[in-house]
């Protein structure tokens, strides 16, 4: 109760005085927030600092990025990307990441597809226990993938489904639905009643009033949801390796080939590092803001 | 919740629709709203719960699939395995503490660092990006990056690091096999380093939605920023701390990519994941590593559970107090 009161009489000019930037407590501020920006910027270069290097160490050749004490200055050079990446589209990375690509890509485009209509039912016209069904979806996720691999493992074999791309799609599908379906509910709920119903007065049929209406409002929650599964399925290491081999294998499943290089091709390992995580890296940061949405399933704003 | 709330007290405007509609809803019409739902429903338990039932089942059989003839029930002799056994008991051990401590750690670390990334200052977005990457680096990479750039004991950058450091001032600094000699510490370090991005996050959007006016009546008041902290800004981010600890969780109990890459399970590092990959890859007993299986899926709602326990009974006590 007192907050809303607060909020509602004294929001505006509080607001608006922070947003000068003056630093608020006045007097010793200075130092205090002086230091405060300094050890925001040692916390952050700290955090960076592994990446920095395997970057660097990426540019390096192989001796320098062996040598110790770590040569900093040494000349770079992009061999390491070059030799990394090949030349031929049938070798060398290529499979793996048309591989990862066609599960990541496919997979979120089956998760969207089953799981709009489902956050639909959950919200615009909800069904009648539409929670517990909500959080039925959720469980599924507190049930770890490793519990169901075997039967998965079994019945792929037994039917010749093994080392298919499309298998992954299908796992990968059901790893990220609920937290899809979670995500785009709580992006459905935002869009207020009023609006649909005043669309609905104006004798707006339903399919007019998703694809005019409520589709502009929720399409970067959307894409917020799509960003998270293609990452996640990006990512994913634990059932590509169990159920591809040769012919499916995918980026992080390539990856785990450089786990025993005995530091002769460190900074190979570097560059393929870089290079498979180079899509997630570009969502990632293209779209900071719509990932703490998402990832929190929507609930932060 | 806001949606039934808001739209079943519907305002006038819902007679003059309702009219056409019959007062309660028909079966035709009731399916009509559930159709939706359907096709991820269904998709869902065929793919994950069948499997799981499968795993259930599986795990009262003795069942190698290097003996296939010698299949027998065995009722919960797999689970008497799983926890008679002293390596695989140490897996359950291991990973109630890994989760506990990546968990716990990063929450720290991470709202350390949202604190930090809350003020208005020269450079905060660049920081936060700097702050971001750890997340968005495939784990794979990341724990290949922890295994050979830094814990390597002749080249790698930590090592490098303490070399130069004890250059500068004169004294040799020990150069420690990180990954021998501390291998659970290492796997925890990685998965820290990635997991508290995550928890900053989440804990600067909370952060973010903290009402000012509140802050500002209570320094006038005479609050002083301890004070602030303990009773205005932690009570607010209860629920994202929460929320983020039980994500955390739940992946970090899970997880597999870490483990696989830095230890390969050795030196006490195997988690439960780590087991069951191992007994059914390269074991091939199906029995055993089902039981395993069952363990992880208790094990992680037995953990979620307790965080969420935990986490809310410390802000209670900490309201209590004020």
């Amino acid at each position: 109760m007192t907050t809303a009161d607060l909020k509602t009489t004294t929001a505006r000019p509080a607001r608006q005085a922070a947003g000068r930037a003056a630093p608020r407590p006045p007097g010793g501020g200075r130092w205090r927030s002086a230091a405060l920006t300094l050890g925001a910027w040692v916390a952050g270069l700290l955090f960076f600092l592994p990446v920095a290097w395997l970057v660097l160490t990426s540019l390096h050749s192989e001796s320098d990025a062996a040598s110790n004490p770590p040569a900093v200055m040494a000349p770079l050079t992009l061999d390491n990307y070059r030799e990394f990446f090949g030349t031929s589209i049938w070798e060398g990375p290529w499979p793996p990441l048309i591989n990862s690509a066609t599960a990541s890509l496919a997979s979120t485009a089956l998760v969207l597809l089953l799981a709009l209509p489902a956050a639909y039912a959950l919200t615009i016209r909800p069904v009648k226990a539409w929670r517990d069904t909500l959080f039925f979806f959720l469980s599924t996720k507190m049930l770890p993938v490793v519990a169901g691999l075997l039967p998965v493992y079994l019945f792929a074999r037994n039917i010749g489904f093994l080392d298919h791309v499309w298998l992954l799609v299908i796992l990968y599908t059901s790893m990220n639905l609920p937290i899809a379906v979670w995500m785009l509910q709580s992006f459905l709920a935002e869009v207020p009643s009023s609006v649909i119903e005043a669309a609905q007065l104006d004798g707006a049929r339903l399919p007019v009033v998703l694809g005019r209406v409520v589709a502009p409002i929720v399409l970067p929650g959307i894409a917020a949801t799509a960003l998270i599964c293609f990452i996640f399925s990006w990512n994913e290491l634990l059932f590509a390796r169990v159920l591809t081999g040769v012919r499916a294998e995918t980026a992080p499943v390539f990856l785990t080939s450089f786990i025993t290089s005995q530091g002769l091709f460190l900074a190979q390992l570097a560059a393929a590092s870089i290079a498979i995580s180079l899509p997630v890296l570009a969502a990632g940061f293209a779209a900071q803001d719509k990932l703490v949405q998402g990832l929190s399933l929507g609930a932060v704003k | 919740m806001n949606t039934t709330t808001t739209r079943t007290p519907a305002p006038p405007a819902r007679p003059a629709a309702g009219a056409a509609r019959p007062p309660r809803p028909s079966r035709v019409s009731s399916w009509a709203r559930r159709a939706p739902l359907l096709p991820a429903l269904i998709f869902l338990v065929v793919v994950t719960q069948l499997p799981f039932a499968a795993t259930l089942v599986i795990s009262l059989w003795d069942w190698n699939a290097l003996y296939p003839d010698d299949r027998a029930f065995t009722g919960f002799g797999n689970y008497g395995t799983v926890l008679g056994d002293s390596d695989l008991r140490g897996a359950v051990l291991t990973t109630a503490l890994l989760t506990a401590t990546v968990v716990l750690v990063s929450l720290v670390l991470g709202l350390a660092l949202a604190l930090l990334l809350d003020r208005r200052f020269r450079g905060r977005g660049v920081v936060r990006t700097m702050a971001i990457t750890p997340f968005l680096l495939v784990p794979v990479a990341a724990a290949l990056m922890w295994k050979h750039l830094l814990f390597n004991p002749e080249y790698g950058l930590l090592n490098g690091l303490l070399a130069a450091f004890g250059d500068l001032f004169g004294f040799t600094a020990p150069q420690p096999d990180w990954i021998s000699e501390m291998p659970l510490l290492a796997v925890e370090a990685a998965l820290i380093w990635q997991w508290t991005p995550f928890m900053m996050l989440i804990l600067l959007a909370g952060l973010q939605s903290r009402p000012l006016e509140l802050t500002e009546a209570a320094r006038i008041d005479g609050a002083n920023n301890w004070q602030i902290f303990a009773h205005l800004t932690l009570p607010h981010l209860r629920r994202y701390i929460e929320l983020g600890g039980l994500l955390g969780s739940i992946y970090i109990v899970q997880h597999f990519d870490a483990v696989f890459t830095i230890t390969a399970g050795g030196l006490d590092t195997a988690n439960l994941p780590y087991v069951v990959y191992q007994e059914f890859y390269q074991a091939q007993d199906y029995g055993v590593a089902s039981a395993a299986g069952v363990l992880v899926v208790l094990g992680s709602l037995l953990i979620a559970t307790f965080a969420l326990r935990v986490v809310s009974s410390l802000f209670r006590e900490e309201g209590s107090r004020s």
